[in-house]
């Protein structure tokens, strides 16, 4: 290529706007696995670190991770929507699983779930406005004796009734203001 | 010779190669078997089921087009449980599928359509719920309806495997799974390139062109005092625009389509490949130019749009090596809005531009910023081959009856050099055919250059010595090919000294806005590719007038107007400039 070129490439200047995207040991990973042979089939467990770092996979991150392991972004975001282990959204302070495994479901474990979703004003898979909660179901906890059965964070509740939940919810509330009160600088 | 083995296909006995498919052993024989997915020019995905066989000794059928033909094999194509798990397959896709046909732009040359025609389905069975997806129509070329999408896959196999683009995937899963560019969302912020190959091989209208045939019609109808509408066709045009009224593929209709345009009420009738000359003598003293002052070489062709935003967003560090000369279209809209509109006494403001192109991506090209004058874009409405042929339909004009005409002037003269630029190769060999005549004085005496002369997905080289000059010279069409080129270069491999590079397979003949194929035929496919390039070169070897400098009208130019090629004044007005643009694309 001739000298007398003009510097038209965008990359150095892109690289290290992605490379300040995603943390050190994400980094290191990517570029240990990128002069081995089929780096592609790395993907799925660097997107793991980063959820692993960051708690969910914003398109920002999706956009360093497809441009670093040079994949096309538009195949990074089909896995990330594929499987329903990635989240594309910012996880709550807490996170609620309600479980709707056969025991739960037989208990009503469906009216304690369509209590959260109207009490928080979210769906499952979303997050609460206030990043307090997300809301999540599972199968089986493994304590059907409590049905039906509301984790929240590492804490089973059970058995619950509709009725329960605003209380429920207004104790880790309440919890999450206290602990926005310790953080603050004295 | 390899193997050959014998089956039974509907109880008649054929010998095939050993790794023919079901599907092709078949077709040997007679039998189309019906099909959705399938495309025979891109990577089996065997998705829709709808090719499913019964073979002896399965209690399911098999998709004829993924099941390789082996020994003592017996099918049945047509058996009552086929016919009736097909039939189930298509009812099932149209139960998900909007029911607006009537008001839906693949009406007639829709492939679930006839399938389900063919299948005898007569009534929607099932009533349940049905994907609702918004219409992304943020591109300035390709409009993305995923509720017509029925995920066959095809676009996103044409996208990465032919177009190296890979901007399209499967998000989602389940019922929700839509096809779509990263995120899913706006085409126009994705890594897209706008070329149209997903509109090309989309069996129904999930991919369409952004649709400007009204914008043309309104600009129809302004009184002439008002506008002065003028209307400029591609070199590609002429050799496919007969086949959306019956001609057979491969009738040129210049003639009748200059008639046409001149009944829609054009005031003006002008042919881009006018301009196609002036490009060349821009682009062969660029090159000459380039060759002399060393560099940057190899130079790049710049006329396709879609190939120019692929360079930008995937090789911008490439972008000094391409040529700075506008394409064709926008050389010649702005001669409209300046030279012409001197000559008629026209205020450029009051002349109306349409171009009609094979492409998509030159809708994008249109609305691109550089391509201006005085705030107002040179070229004001581009229409596909499709829309021109929706139009001429839509005005009750009897295509084939029509008599033929001739171009207006000045800038409706051109040379059979101006005519292939729009099959892969014609660029190149136009090109070659002036610079020989730059470097020796005189003409080649052969003029025609079929070394460069390829078809679908090929990359050809050759090299001409002119004058003790000898230019090495590459052709790719097909963004995938372009990178095998690029990618060679940048690796100091090949020592090229022009490239020409069309983004579509086959070249603008077989470009993103052509005519849909008829069903059972394929875009990409290379008897449709060569009988277009055919109607093209015969065109050009039936003219005396084969060379660009040769083009009195393209003299004239230069001496009442322009002054010298690549002058400030042709620079000022023919040539243009690039940018990295983001999305980076992946290479």
């Amino acid at each position: 290529m001739s000298a007398c070129c003009q510097n038209t490439d965008n990359w150095a200047e892109l690289e290290r706007g992605y490379r300040a995207m995603l943390p050190e040991d994400v980094l290191a990973f990517i570029d240990g696995n990128q002069s081995q042979d089929h780096s592609e089939s790395m993907l799925i467990a660097t997107l793991h670190m980063v959820q692993g770092h960051y708690g969910y996979l914003s398109p920002g991150h999706l956009e360093a991770v497809a441009q670093l392991m040079q994949i096309p972004l538009a195949k990074v975001t089909g896995v990330a929507t594929f499987y329903h282990y990635f989240r594309l959204q910012p996880r709550g302070k807490y996170l609620i699983n309600v479980c709707l495994g056969t025991a739960c479901y037989v208990k009503g474990a469906e009216k304690v779930a369509q209590k959260l979703t109207d009490e928080l004003g979210i769906r499952f898979g979303e997050t609460s406005k206030d990043g307090i909660f997300s809301l999540e179901s599972t199968r089986c906890v493994g304590t059907c004796g409590l049905a039906p059965v509301v984790m929240i964070g590492d804490e089973v509740h059970g058995p619950l009734t509709p009725g329960q939940i605003p209380n429920l919810l207004e104790g880790y509330l309440a919890r999450a203001a206290e602990d926005l009160v310790a953080d603050q600088p004295r | 010779m390899s193997q050959m083995i014998s089956l039974k296909i509907d109880g008649e006995s054929i010998l095939v190669p050993a790794g023919t498919t079901v599907m092709d052993a078949a077709e040997k024989i007679g039998i189309h078997i019906p099909r959705l997915c399938y495309h025979p020019d891109l990577s089996l995905e065997g998705n829709c089921r709808v090719c499913v066989v019964a073979v002896e000794g399965f209690d399911h059928g098999l998709a004829s087009c993924a099941t390789t033909a082996w020994e003592g094999m017996e099918v049945q194509t047509n058996s009552p449980m086929i016919r009736q798990a097909r039939r189930d397959i298509v009812e099932l896709l149209l139960d998900n599928h909007p029911k607006d046909c009537q008001t839906c732009d693949r009406d007639g040359n829709c492939e679930l359509q006839n399938l389900s025609y063919r299948m005898g389905v007569r009534e929607r069975l099932f009533e349940g719920k049905r994907k609702q997806f918004p219409i992304d129509d943020a591109s300035a070329s390709v409009v993305r309806n995923a509720e017509k999408c029925i995920l066959c896959g095809r676009c996103i196999r044409v996208c990465g495997e032919v177009q190296g683009v890979f901007n399209l995937s499967q998000h989602g899963r389940g019922f929700t799974t839509v096809v779509g560019p990263a995120n899913l969302g706006p085409m126009d912020e994705s890594a897209c390139i706008q070329c149209g190959q997903c509109v090309s091989v989309c069996p129904t209208a999930a991919f369409l062109e952004q649709d400007h045939t009204e914008r043309v019609w309104k600009a129809l109808g302004y009184r002439r005092t008002e506008k002065h509408v003028v209307v400029t066709t591609a070199p590609a045009i002429r050799a496919a625009l007969g086949e959306a009224f019956g001609l057979p593929v491969g009738t040129p209709v210049t003639g009748k389509m200059v008639t046409a345009l001149r009944r829609m009420g054009f005031d003006a009738i002008f042919d881009v490949n006018f301009s196609a000359d002036l490009t060349i003598m821009e682009e062969a003293h660029e090159l000459l130019k380039r060759l002399e002052g060393g560099g940057p070489l190899p130079l790049l062709t710049s006329c396709s749009p879609g190939w120019v935003s692929f360079l930008e967003k995937f090789y911008p560090e490439m972008i000094p090596h391409m040529s700075s000369c506008k394409s064709p279209m926008q050389m010649q809209s702005t001669l409209i809005k300046t030279y012409y509109a001197q000559q008629k006494g026209l205020d450029p403001k009051d002349v109306y531009v349409v171009s009609v192109m094979p492409c998509v991506a030159k809708k994008f090209e249109a609305a691109r910023p550089e391509h201006q004058l005085d705030g107002v874009p040179t070229t004001d409405a581009v229409i596909t081959t499709r829309e021109l042929a929706q139009m001429i339909k839509s005005y009750g004009i009897d295509f084939q009856k029509l008599p033929d005409s001739d171009f207006d002037h000045p800038l409706g003269t051109s040379s059979g050099a101006g005519d292939i630029f729009g099959a892969t190769g014609g660029v190149m060999e136009a090109a070659l055919r002036t610079a020989a005549f730059k470097l020796t004085g005189k003409n080649l005496g052969n003029l025609e250059l079929t070394e460069v002369r390829g078809v679908t997905g090929e990359i050809r080289e050759t090299s001409v010595t002119l004058a003790g000059t000898t230019i090495n010279v590459a052709v790719a069409n097909g963004l995938q090919n372009a990178k095998v080129l690029l990618d060679a270069v940048k690796r100091g491999e090949k020592d090229y000294h022009l490239i020409e590079i069309m983004a579509c397979p086959g070249g603008c003949i077989c470009g993103g806005g052509q005519p849909y194929p008829p069903i059972g035929t394929y875009t990409m496919n290379r008897d449709l590719a060569k009988a277009r390039a055919n109607a093209l070169y015969s065109i050009d070897s039936g003219k005396t007038l084969r060379c660009s400098h040769d083009n009195p009208d393209i003299q004239k130019l230069y001496a009442d107007f322009l002054g010298e090629p690549l002058g400030p004044k042709a620079h000022e007005l023919l040539h243009t400039h690039y940018t990295a643009r983001t999305p980076r694309g992946i290479r």
